[in-house]
């Protein structure tokens, strides 16, 4: 599994980007005294981002929790001594000190198949908010910046993505991707293919309304070209948006993957996920409850946390929002 | 306000026919509908599957497939399934089925949720406040098969053996054979409901409760509310008359983007419960790559979503003066 560490960096790179300091932007390198001052002033604004996510004890919690979740599920497996094929010779066993999570009646470590499974799903949803959040950020800086011509048609396009409903779309895509080339990474390029559609809109908001301010107008007679204005000025100030919309789609990404594996459509046996470990162990839920159970934990707790830290940065990049009284 | 609706509904035609032409395109590429009758042991002599081709037009190129299936949906044929049955007539008995969950669900997820919004808002930063926002989130991050299965598996199986009697049913959308009217099984169709309803109702509550409390939040902040204390208005005249009509604009626009997203969540809940609705349709025309079908679900759903966006948005303009659709 080359891929599981690759993703894994990306991902804390979303949480990572609020801590480093102005260098880490894309675009180019900044140069000379006028943009010093500049990187000094957003520097001490993520500072202050930063604190204010801190602060939210939840948040930092689950943030703590959630890399622990990463961890475990992207070298878990490796560490464990049952792999996630392996028979175990013992059969629909409870809980217990040998098996923590029990085992099916095929002998399979409950364990194992959690661990596989919450891999796939991390390693799925991670590569979706990559892609989709690239993809959803370029559209939408396109469409907002320039606006007219391109707009019009960019927004149609994702008209046209969000009119159907994406379950379906993705069952459809997933069914002739999963029958031509299976695994997880064609699961993820297919998520990905729809939930760059919402964040567009976002971006593209974000920019219609920021591209009117007199920064903008000072950097144009400064003599910046549309790329610099774009990636110097205005993506890093609608970078909270985008971050906090980066980890809705983690959530919403675990939750469609494990819904399309639940439909049949997704993983395809003989690997294993979330979704159809639980589609599994849902006619066993009375008698070996420990098969519906683990799994359907493990999926929570992962979407959970990850809401809770999209909660804490939607608090840290926009301060407005909170802390009013009735 | 007439222009308005026009214009929409003749733009949401080129959007209906190109996300047509995509999903065509990709069902049709997806493999051979007619794999299964062809892998019949003993195989069907070559002048039934050419039957079978020539009643489903395989024989004939894609794009005159695609160009006879729009001209027979114009006059409301949606063409025959894989199996040879009509389409439309098997649709409408399942899209009432469909139906009767969806709306259900829509009016229980919206009454739930602007009442547990505004006592949010209302006692925010409260043990109250904190416990809805905590159980929003918990309902955001379940799978809706998982919570389904939970609630069937377990809490049902466990309430029906306290009473002693099925007082609601797990699995179907009605008890098979029965007999009266419609009126006359409205208590066995009542049974089947609850819980396919709860399950559906769950997952777009937890987000809209989120959504109502930032909106009776921001309301409540508002000038003319302070305006209306101030001059000596009781706080539950202000709270009913003045901020909750205005806070409840919002959530009209949000139900209607999430519309989708709820055909999408019943697709699941049939799954999980067993109906015999549209999702089932879904899933069994994807996995038999069945065009037709697959197409039918689509179309409908299409039109559902846009129609119900447009009736947001006209609802939207009335309950909102400031907007007016030129």
């Amino acid at each position: 599994m080359a891929s599981g560490p690759t993703t894994g960096t990306s991902t804390t790179g979303g949480p990572d980007l609020v801590e480093t300091p102005g260098g880490a932007q894309p675009g180019p390198k900044p140069a000379g005294v006028v943009e010093r001052e500049f990187t000094v002033a957003v520097r001490s604004q993520r500072q202050m981002i930063l604190r204010r996510f801190l602060n939210h004890r939840l948040a930092v919690a689950s943030l703590i929790i959630f890399i622990a979740l990463l961890m475990g599920s992207l070298i878990g497996g490796r560490l464990w001594h049952y792999g996630f094929a392996d028979r175990t010779g013992d059969y629909s066993q409870p809980p217990s000190l040998k098996h923590p999570m029990g085992t099916d009646d095929i002998g399979h470590d409950v364990m194992a198949l959690v661990f596989r499974g919450a891999q796939k799903s991390v390693q799925i949803a991670l590569l979706v908010a990559l892609l989709s959040t690239t993809i959803g950020t370029l559209v939408g800086a396109v469409a907002g910046f320039y606006r007219g011509r391109a707009d019009a048609l960019l927004m149609r396009f994702v008209d046209l993505v969000l009119t159907v409903p994406s379950l379906a779309i993705l069952a459809v895509l997933a069914s002739v991707v999963g029958s031509k080339a299976g695994g997880w990474f064609f699961v993820a390029i297919v998520l990905a293919g729809i939930t760059w559609a919402p964040i567009s809109r976002v971006v593209r908001g974000v920019f219609l309304s920021l591209r009117e301010k007199e920064y903008v107008e000072a950097a144009r007679a400064l003599g910046a070209n549309d790329r610099r204005i774009i990636f110097r000025h205005l993506l890093p100030n609608a970078l909270g948006a985008i971050i906090v919309n980066a980890t809705i789609v983690v959530a919403v990404a675990i939750l469609t993957e494990t819904a399309l594996s639940y439909l049949g459509v997704g993983v395809q046996r003989p690997d294993t996920s979330l979704g159809l470990l639980i589609s599994d162990g849902q006619g066993a839920a009375q008698t070996r409850p420990w098969l519906f159970y683990f799994p359907g934990l493990v999926i929570i707790l992962i979407a959970l946390t990850v809401n809770f830290i999209g909660d804490g940065l939607r608090d840290a990049f926009d301060p407005t929002q909170t802390r009013v009284r009735a | 306000m007439l222009a308005f609706v026009v214009r929409r509904l003749i733009v949401s035609v080129p959007v209906l026919i190109l996300s047509s032409i995509l999903v065509f395109a990709l069902v049709a590429f997806s493999g051979d509908p007619l794999g299964d009758l062809k892998a019949k042991n003993p195989p069907p002599s070559p002048a039934v599957i050419h039957a079978r081709e020539h009643l489903l037009n395989l024989d004939k190129p894609i794009v005159t497939r695609y160009g006879i299936w729009l001209g027979n949906l114009v006059r409301g044929d949606m063409g025959r399934t894989i199996a040879g049955t009509d389409v439309r007539s098997d649709l409408a008995r399942r899209l009432l089925v469909t139906a009767r969950m969806v709306i259900l669900a829509m009016i229980f997820a919206i009454i739930l949720a602007v009442i547990v919004g505004v006592i949010s808002a209302v006692r925010q930063y409260t043990a109250l406040d904190y416990t809805f926002t905590f159980a929003g989130f918990l309902f955001l991050s379940m799978p809706v098969f998982w919570l389904g299965a939970l609630l069937k598996e377990i809490l049902a199986i466990k309430f029906n053996d306290a009473v002693g009697r099925t007082v609601v049913y797990t699995v179907g959308d009605s008890t098979p054979g029965l007999t009266g009217g419609f009126f006359g099984n409205l208590g066995n169709y009542a049974a089947h409901l609850v819980l396919p309803t709860i399950t559906l109702a769950a997952i777009s509550f937890a987000s809209w409760s989120r959504f109502q409390r930032s909106s009776m939040l921001d309301v409540l902040n508002s000038d003319y509310v302070r305006l209306a204390r101030a001059k000596g208005l009781s706080k539950s005249r202000v709270m009913v008359r003045h901020a909750l009509r205005t806070a409840l604009i919002p959530l009209v626009t949000v139900v209607a983007i999430d519309f989708g997203a709820i055909l999408g969540g019943a697709v699941i809940t049939e799954r999980v419960f067993a109906w015999h609705g549209m999702g089932e349709l879904l899933i069994t025309g994807i996995t038999s790559k069945d065009t037709n079908v697959v197409l039918a679900w689509l179309m409908v759903s299409a039109v559902a979503v846009i129609g119900f966006n447009l009736i947001a948005d006209v609802l939207y303009a009335y309950l909102d003066p400031r907007i007016r659709h030129g």
